[in-house]
């Protein structure tokens, strides 16, 4: 008799099925030991959730006893695990759902016990600091898309921050600061796009030159200039919060989705409308041959060239955006290095991200929460040293690109010159 | 009838080599023109300065009665040329009908693709010429013979009536060659013209109006099919006299030298593209598996060589089992393997032909003694070599990627050959190659048999399958459809097989 596959896949799947349900009855044992054991019995922990300054209308904060959560928590883990373990969940996605679940709200409850931990707020700083990594998944999808590799939108993004801080103090506009970034991003991407296109300069080796270019040019403009005259160079003031009319009124969601200002708004919309071009227009088919199979597109008169350049330009376009958000859309005023790696997390998020702009936006959320867990971690003064907190974000991309992805499929073409013959 | 194409004293030039020297071809409307050919020969350069993916140095192109210059596959397309790429130009992670819309895309409004609109021009155009494409597919989801028709469909949907195409037959089984032939014919029905490119004499007698054969860069006669034998196009092909028939011996097996059993083995992509597969290879035998190619004979060789690991399944050599997934251990029991692709698994082409003359045994003695290999005895290992086996190369020093791909298979051989063999595993031996580096390899393969080595030969090649093996098995979708001996098997049997059919007479055999 033969074997047919869905009998490999049986067994395979009988595999998969004993691992998540053994992860799950550690997660469960995780929890006791971490948590439950340090958690006071009798205290309780309370999630605010609402946002001092916010439209929104006031709801009550949600008080929970700690210890029977965490317990609740144990249990939960520990029947799904043992449920998984005798019959099998089909879906992958609620196995990690449940994991991930069990896990924070029991880390929450026993981290905040006695205290109150305003989950709304953290939220909203979520969707916050995912915006500049999720400008540079987009600008790594758009050029990738098209078969670039981009690894300089770190130091596109420092370029840009600096720019953006200096054009907005001087003008005294921060729109005109945004464009500055804009047309910043944009002329390094063109940089980039010269040296691999037309030269066929080694991606990598473009990528790396312009983050360290990046580096050394802002911290000279700092050292020389913007530090002799701080207010008259370096001190813009932020975009302010835009509430959106009614739908800022809404508990929860107001403060979270619509009490942003402008970058936000325009992450969104730039997301949304990134997939319709990249799926549903003549541009995203060309773009998206171009990264599959330049010849074929070559060969039916698309100019794989032109392609690549308006790509990688309108990606650097999108970084200098996220560039911009670091001063004008945060803390009005340049430090060096500020941007902290956030190019290169974005990177991640888009190979997280499948390479699709929905898909680079969500993991981009995943990396914000971490990066604002830790900051409101050490607010509350966990018992866990503060450095370790700072890498969260980091061990969370390590996390993610080594373990979860698994081999996710780029362009095929991706990271290829093109020769015509 | 009206030419309605024409190329006048067409020539060009590469830096060393003079591709095409003065070439003059006429296409007549409603005919089929087969431009045979060896590699080499100047073939692919002339129709890819016709479709403007390169410039002439000199001649003219006159396309309906008028002189055009065609400065690049746009110019073409407007000029009612289309082509048929050899390596498909199809993008396999879209569909049909983004592959076809590419380049051309209707919008509506200015802005959104106009899928439906594409999706109804294809299956006007699938119906008229009896194409039979189903425009939502994935290109990947679909076999080779029907991505040629959306490769066709492409051409026409630019309304092209003049139609290139670049050895179409090489991945077909026989019988979607018929299907394709017939297609031809419903294309020169409706006023389309042709130009049939080949290598493959038998094909151009069963399709051409007219016959041009081009040797190394000129045109070495044109004839009518009528007129014409076998013989007759091999010679002006080739340029002396071709023995199209390998001469051997009868086989001599003796013991069991190669044992599958029930083997199953993944792709790249996790299919199960083997699945329980079962033979045994006897010393002085030919074995030759015969299908399609993607019916699993790739991953089945990958598994017996050790380049990938079987999900399950045993294999023997000699009658003692083999670990899954260890090249090295297969390669020093004695196995020889000439791989499917050259470029990729059978040189390292930046290497000097030297070091690529000793990749299997580098590190034994005499290449390398302890740590340090020894440069004198590799070089004239290599000399040596390059003589026996005729290995035509400026010299052992060269990168093996300057080398012509049949002076790149016999680098392979000769490696391989070199050492002592029990087993030969050698997956399409002559694809790419010219009539007379077939005939060489054949040869030498049918030599290694009868000093008692036992031979797998894979082979998309049904041809050759039938010409070197002693029994033939056919693979189809992972499986072994039957083994016959070959001097039982003929080709619309083994035909019928590498469709999944079962004929009649294969089943009392």
């Amino acid at each position: 008799m033969n074997k047919t596959n869905a009998q490999f896949e049986n067994i395979a799947f009988r595999r998969a099925r004993v691992r998540f349900g053994l992860t799950l009855l550690g997660v469960g044992l995780l929890i006791y030991f971490l948590f439950a054991v340090n958690t006071q019995p009798g205290v309780r922990t309370t999630f605010g959730l609402n946002v001092s300054g916010s439209n929104a209308l006031m709801i009550p904060d949600l008080s929970i006893p700690a210890l029977n959560v965490v317990h609740g928590m144990v249990a939960l883990a520990v029947f799904f695990g043992t449920f998984q373990l005798a019959r099998g969940i089909r879906s992958t996605g609620v196995l990690i759902a449940v994991i991930v679940a069990t896990f924070f709200i029991a880390f929450l409850s026993w981290a905040a016990q006695d205290k109150s931990f305003n989950l709304v707020g953290m939220l909203n700083s979520s969707l916050v600091r995912a915006t500049p990594i999720a400008l540079a998944a987009l600008c790594g999808v758009i050029s990738e898309r098209s078969a670039v590799i981009n690894i300089g939108i770190e130091g596109i993004m420092l370029v840009s921050a600096q720019t953006a801080v200096v054009a907005a103090t001087v003008s005294g506009n921060l729109y005109i600061g945004l464009v500055t970034a804009v047309l910043t991003g944009g002329l390094l991407g063109a940089m980039h796009a010269h040296l691999v296109i037309r030269f066929k300069v080694d991606q990598t080796v473009s990528g790396v030159a312009i983050n360290i270019i990046g580096a050394g040019v802002t911290s000279f403009v700092t050292s020389r200039f913007l530090s002799q005259n701080i207010d008259g160079l370096n001190n813009s003031g932020t975009f302010p919060v835009i509430h959106i009319p009614l739908l800022s009124k809404i508990p929860v969601l107001g403060p979270v989705l619509f009490e942003n200002n402008i970058i936000v708004y325009l992450t969104i919309l730039l997301v949304i409308a990134m997939h319709i071009m990249l799926f549903y227009t003549a541009w995203g088919l060309r773009t998206r041959a171009v990264g599959e199979h330049p010849k074929a597109a070559d060969t039916l008169g698309v100019n794989v060239y032109l392609m690549r350049y308006v790509n990688v330009i309108i990606g650097g376009m999108i970084a200098g955006i996220g560039g911009a958000y670091f001063t004008i859309g945060s803390v009005g005023r340049f430090n060096e290095m500020m941007t902290s790696g956030k190019g290169f997390i974005g990177m991640a998020a888009m190979i997280f991200g499948k390479w699709n702009p929905f898909g680079a936006y969500t993991s981009s959320m995943i990396f914000g929460f971490a990066d604002s867990l830790q900051v409101k971690l050490q607010i509350l003064r966990v018992g866990i040293p503060s450095e370790f907190l700072l890498m969260a974000p980091y061990i969370v991309t390590m996390l993610v690109l080594t373990g979860i992805v698994g081999r996710a499929n780029p362009p095929a073409a991706d990271g290829q010159p093109y020769e015509k013959q | 009838m009206a030419n309605v194409l024409e190329l006048h004293g067409v020539t060009k030039r590469f830096p060393g080599v003079l591709a095409n020297d003065h070439i003059d071809i006429a296409l007549k409307e409603g005919h089929i023109l087969a431009l045979l050919g060896e590699n080499g020969a100047g073939k692919t350069t002339l129709m890819n300065i016709l479709y403007g993916l390169y410039k002439p140095d000199e001649g003219r192109i006159i396309v309906h009665g008028e002189e055009v210059d065609i400065h690049g596959p746009n110019d073409a397309i407007a000029r009612g040329i289309g082509m048929v790429h050899q390596h498909f130009m199809l993008i396999p992670v879209m569909t049909v009908i983004e592959n076809v819309m590419l380049g051309v895309e209707p919008t509506v409004n200015g802005i959104f693709l106009d899928k439906a609109r594409v999706a109804a021009r294809i299956r006007e155009i699938s119906e008229q010429f009896g194409l039979d494409v189903d425009p939502d597919s994935y290109i990947k989801d679909l076999p080779v013979g029907i991505q040629q028709r959306v490769e066709i469909i492409k051409v026409l949907y630019r309304n092209a009536n003049i139609l290139i195409l670049d050895e179409p037959t090489a991945v077909l089984t026989p019988q979607e060659v018929d299907g394709l032939f017939q297609i031809l014919h419903t294309l020169i029905e409706k006023g389309k013209s042709i130009i049939f490119i080949t290598h493959k004499l038998k094909e151009v007698m069963a399709v051409a109006d007219e016959i041009t054969v081009l040797r190394g860069g000129r045109v070495a006669g044109s004839v009518l099919p009528q007129e014409a034998s076998l013989e007759k196009l091999a010679t002006l092909m080739v340029g002396r006299d071709v023995n199209l028939v390998v001469m051997k011996k009868t086989a001599a097996p003796t013991d069991v030298v190669l044992e599958v059993q029930d083997l199953y083995v993944r792709d790249e992509r996790e299919n199960l593209t083997v699945q329980g597969v079962s033979f045994e290879v006897r010393k002085g035998e030919v074995l030759g598996i015969a299908g399609v190619q993607g019916n699993g004979q790739t991953e089945l060789v990958y598994a017996l060589t050790g380049l990938s690991e079987p999900v399950s399944g045993q294999i023997n050599l000699m009658g003692k089992p083999v670990r899954h997934g260890r090249p090295r251990e297969i390669l020093e029991r004695g196995v020889a393997h000439i791989p499917e692709d050259r470029q990729k698994h059978g040189l390292i082409l930046s290497f000097p032909i030297h070091d690529n003359m000793m990749l299997c045994t580098y590190y034994q003695p005499p290449f390398a003694r302890g740590i340090t290999l020894q440069q004198k005895v590799i070089l004239d290992n290599a000399t040596e070599l390059v003589k026996q086996f005729d290995v035509r190369t400026p010299s052992i020093y060269v990168p093996a990627s300057s080398l012509s791909g049949g002076n790149q298979q016999k680098v392979i051989v000769a490696r391989e050959f070199s050492r002592p063999i029990e087993l030969l595993i050698a997956s399409q031996p002559t694809r790419g190659l010219d009539v007379g580096s077939i005939e060489y390899i054949h040869n030498r393969i049918i030599e290694k048999r009868d000093e008692g080595t036992g031979v797998l030969l894979v082979s998309s090649e049904l041809d050759e399958i039938i010409a070197l093996s002693d029994r033939i098995a056919v693979m189809y979708h992972g499986q072994i459809m039957a083994i016959v001996p070959a001097a039982q098997a003929t080709k619309e049997d083994l035909g019928l097989l590498m469709a999944g059919i079962q004929p009649e007479s294969a089943r009392a055999a």
